[in-house]
């Protein structure tokens, strides 16, 4: 009989990213000279299960190199040798290598085994090295009696049976290492009528010759310590007193290591696999596409499903009485639940896609200690909110855009310790990663108390790349914002950090795919905040419902800067065809949308008409609508599934009457419209010209 | 009767032959069109449209189908025939189009429904190629039920949008 093992390799991919994670979390916790022993034995546990698993799967690259890992960190456990902070290093970097063999495996990939080589010779060196006395000696007396004589008792608990152990493998395993005496005792077989098959009534005393090491007796029963009560004793009176405790003491590890990873299995953190394979290597593609959810969750969800079909059934028996007052009453209250039903039952689904930002959190001190020592400042990391719940989805695409700010700030925002000292700062810099909910959205903030961005630096700079005019007056908020331009770094050197000016931009945009927005604010000397709001799902948006002719379109509320009625002397004409109302100090562009959208029969005069006006990339515009309608929240639905892209649409929903609607793109409008922001026209060209320059 | 149960008779029987499809046949400007039944996902009454901003004129909108946004198409103008306002009869065929790897739901709007018939493919004719309308290109063959003769519609150019 055999098992197909491969239905198991994703469970043992995830648990051991799980664990790896948890080494390199814990690795990063470590203060060198001063470890705490929870911490080894949980980096210990980590490399143990994933060399068990690699071994049973049949990866041996993977299991032979954790086993190098093993033995130096059973070293460290055992107290003979000090984590150093190069060793730590190591240890980080054997971490990485890990995930890259692994997720190579996963993606079925040729691994690359050169630096898991390089790798396992430097621990290979170090242990050979520090190859301390004490070893050396234990090494010693072993070859120094050369065939000893165990007394092996093997006590089976009952229950042995069923815990898929079978003694006769360990027996034969057992003659493998000498010769082996056999005494089986059977007293406590009861009789044949109280015999139960499955039950274990057996006992065994073992004598075995052999010029192995005890261990090597130990390992075979390591499977059945916690179901059997087991003795290896040196014969002719040499019963160690140590080994009893010492045994106890392994199944007590090893029983905390079982509960660790069934409480580290509920965290699950399944994204994280998918972010490390990206980050870890960049020829593999693989994407999560399971989720785990909460067992809390799924019951909720149950016992609503539950309520719906009662709710259900009630309403299906009242359609078929006649209709009376009575009936009608309890019709409508009927009707009443089943919304109720329907609104909890879509809340829950949407929890289900819901994960702690932890998951993007987590990779940030590995992220920050690496970086601050490649750049020898002194960082400390603070994370607020890791709890604050945000769409999977969301998050996925959320993370990349969030390292870049992260690393800005380290690189850019942060001085060095000669410089902090110098302005009368504390060394040690700090970057703040704070998550919270703020009404239907999510608000990430990335902050440090670093220089602040440098508003001199940055107009220069956009003056010689030609993004503004020497003459330009600019608020400080306004030179800030300039960073988020294309085609724009002040940083003096590249370096492999950042300074090749593909960065702001690439940020903005890929968080504005995502309904949201970035800002920045900042304070010379102080430090700067960037903040990334951000809608908590893609799958629902808060929606304006508007009329234009005899269509019902809808604008993101987000985009809403104001809704106003048109004072017709406010309004002036430039060019041919383009009104512009002056709205405070600001001239808002008027688009008529019936216009855009080649709609017939909308109100055509500008007096006494509702502008929308919205805000996308910067640049207001004013949208003419025939009339504003209710405000509610709409379920995002593909238009480009059955049909195609449409230009000036994101998507549609379908309203409570059943219709459909389609739900305007901000952005993409301005672009139908033909609208450029003022003088950005020449700057493209000019962007263009100098890209084909250079 | 019995001519009728004959004729039921000889479609089961051709049903299990080699090269026999069924077609949903519809009716445009009096003539006959037929598509492969298995594509039809539904066929509804015309209804209400949401209308789509700069789509092409026989790009009539979409409606919600259970859920999901499904475009109509008004065949008689993709076919270059004229405009008619839709009437009692007039249907939407909901079609499964496979396109480019994925399959698309789509619905097109035609004056009525008619009939279905089993056909052998090989039966079917090749268009003349050299007729000058529009609409040839979207007929994959030609094939002659009794005195009427139907075109076979390919789904996937007339879908094309």
């Amino acid at each position: 009989m055999s098992i197909d093992l491969s239905q198991f390799f994703e469970v043992f991919f995830e648990e051991s990213f799980e664990g790896l994670d948890a080494m390199e979390a814990e690795l990063l916790n470590l203060v060198p000279g001063e470890e705490d022993s929870e911490t080894i034995n949980t980096i210990f546990r980590a490399a143990h299960s994933i060399k068990g698993g690699s071994g049973t799967f049949g990866f041996d690259s993977v299991a032979e190199f954790t086993h190098v890992l093993e033995t130096l960190l059973d070293e460290v456990r055992e107290g003979k040798r000090t984590l150093t902070t190069e060793l730590v290093n190591l240890l980080l970097k054997s971490v990485d290598c890990l995930r890259a063999l692994l997720s190579a495996l996963q993606a079925e990939q040729a691994l690359d085994l050169s630096e898991s080589i390089e790798l396992r010779k430097q621990f290979e060196k170090i242990l050979a090295l520090d190859d301390t006395p004490s070893t050396q000696a234990n090494t010693i007396t072993d070859t120094v009696v050369e065939v000893n004589t165990y007394q092996i008792d093997f006590k089976p608990h009952h229950h042995l049976f069923k815990t898929g152990n079978e003694p006769l493998y360990m027996i034969s395993e057992l003659a493998e290492l000498g010769d082996l005496e056999i005494v089986a005792f059977h007293s406590e077989v009861p009789d044949i009528t109280d015999l139960s098959a499955d039950d274990c009534f057996l006992s065994w005393r073992f004598f075995l010759n052999t010029d192995k090491p005890e261990q090597a007796i130990s390992e075979i029963f390591e499977w059945v310590e916690d179901d059997a009560d087991i003795t290896i004793a040196l014969c002719g009176g040499l019963f160690s007193d140590d080994e009893q405790p010492k045994q106890s003491k392994e199944a007590q590890t090893i029983e905390s290591s079982k509960v660790n990873t069934s409480v580290s299995k509920n965290t699950a953190p399944e994204v994280k696999a998918a972010i490390n394979a990206k980050v870890s290597a960049p020829a593999t593609a693989v994407e999560s596409t399971s989720i785990r959810v909460g067992i809390d969750k799924v019951d909720s969800l149950i016992n609503m499903v539950g309520e719906l079909v009662i709710t259900q059934a009630m309403l299906s028996q009242l359609g078929e009485q006649e209709i009376t007052e009575a009936t009608l009453a309890s019709l409508q209250e009927g009707l009443a639940q089943l919304a109720h039903n329907t609104r909890d039952l879509q809340e829950n689904v949407m929890r289900i896609r819901m994960l702690p930002i932890s998951f993007v959190f987590s990779r940030f001190p590995r992220l920050v200690r690496d970086i601050s020592q490649k750049l020898n400042k002194q960082v400390e990391l603070k994370l607020i909110g890791e709890q604050t719940e945000l769409d999977k989805t969301v998050m996925e695409k959320i993370s990349d855009p969030m390292v870049h700010l992260v690393r800005n700030s380290l690189d850019h925002g942060l001085e060095t310790v000669e410089q902090r000292i110098a302005s009368g700062k504390d060394p040690v810099g700090i970057v703040t990663l704070n998550a919270f909910h703020q009404g239907g959205n999510i608000v990430i903030e990335i902050m440090d108390d670093g220089q602040g961005l440098n508003t001199q630096k940055i107009k220069q700079k956009a003056i010689t790349n030609r993004l503004i005019n020497e003459t330009d007056e600019l608020s400080d908020n306004e030179i800030n914002e300039l960073i988020f331009m294309p085609g724009f770094s002040t940083a003096d050197e590249v370096s492999d950090l950042s300074g090749r000016g593909v960065g702001m931009d690439v940020v903005r945009r890929n968080i504005q795919s995502l309904n949201g927005s970035v800002e920045v604010t900042s304070a010379s000397g102080v430090g700067s905040t960037f903040t990334i709001r951000l809608p908590l799902t893609l799958a629902i948006l808060d929606g304006q419902l508007v009329r234009v002719a005899k269509h019902t379109y809808i604008i993101p509320l987000i985009s809403i800067v104001e809704s106003l009625q048109i004072d017709i002397t406010k309004v002036s004409r430039v060019g041919k065809d383009l009104d512009v109302l002056r709205l405070r100090d600001e001239y808002i562009p008027i688009l008529r949308l019936y216009q855009i959208f080649n709609h017939q029969d909308a109100i055509e005069t500008l007096d006494k008409t509702l502008l929308v006006v919205v805000e996308s990339d910067n640049q207001k515009i004013g949208l003419l609508v025939d009339d504003l309608l209710s405000q509610q929240q709409v379920v995002i639905k593909s238009l480009e599934a059955n049909y195609q892209k449409v230009d000036g649409v994101s998507g549609a929903t379908i309203l409570g009457d059943g219709r459909v609607s389609l739900i305007v793109d901000i952005s993409g409008l301005i672009k139908l419209s033909g609208l450029r922001k003022p003088g950005s026209q020449e700057l493209i060209v000019e962007s263009q010209a100098n890209l084909e320059a250079s | 009767m019995s001519a009728l149960s004959s004729e039921l008779d000889h479609n089961l029987v051709l049903e299990n032959v080699q090269g026999v499809k069924q077609f949903l046949t519809f009716i445009m400007a009096e003539e006959e069109y037929g598509v492969d039944i298995l594509t039809v996902q539904e066929i509804r009454s015309w209804e209400e449209i949401t209308a789509i901003p700069n789509a092409p004129d026989y790009v009539k909108g979409v409606i919600n189908l259970r859920g999901t946004i499904v475009p109509i198409l008004d065949l008689r103008l993709r076919f270059g025939l004229p405009y008619i306002e839709y009437g009692g009869l007039t249907v939407v065929i909901v079609v499964k189009v496979e396109c480019a790897q994925q399959s698309k739901i789509m619905g097109m709007a035609v004056d009525a429904v008619s009939d279905v018939y089993s056909i052998m493919e090989q039966d079917a004719k090749m268009v003349p190629s050299f007729t000058e309308s529009d609409n040839s290109e979207f007929v994959a063959g030609l094939v002659n039920v009794g005195e009427k003769m139907v075109a076979l519609l390919d789904l996937k150019k007339a879908m094309d949008i």
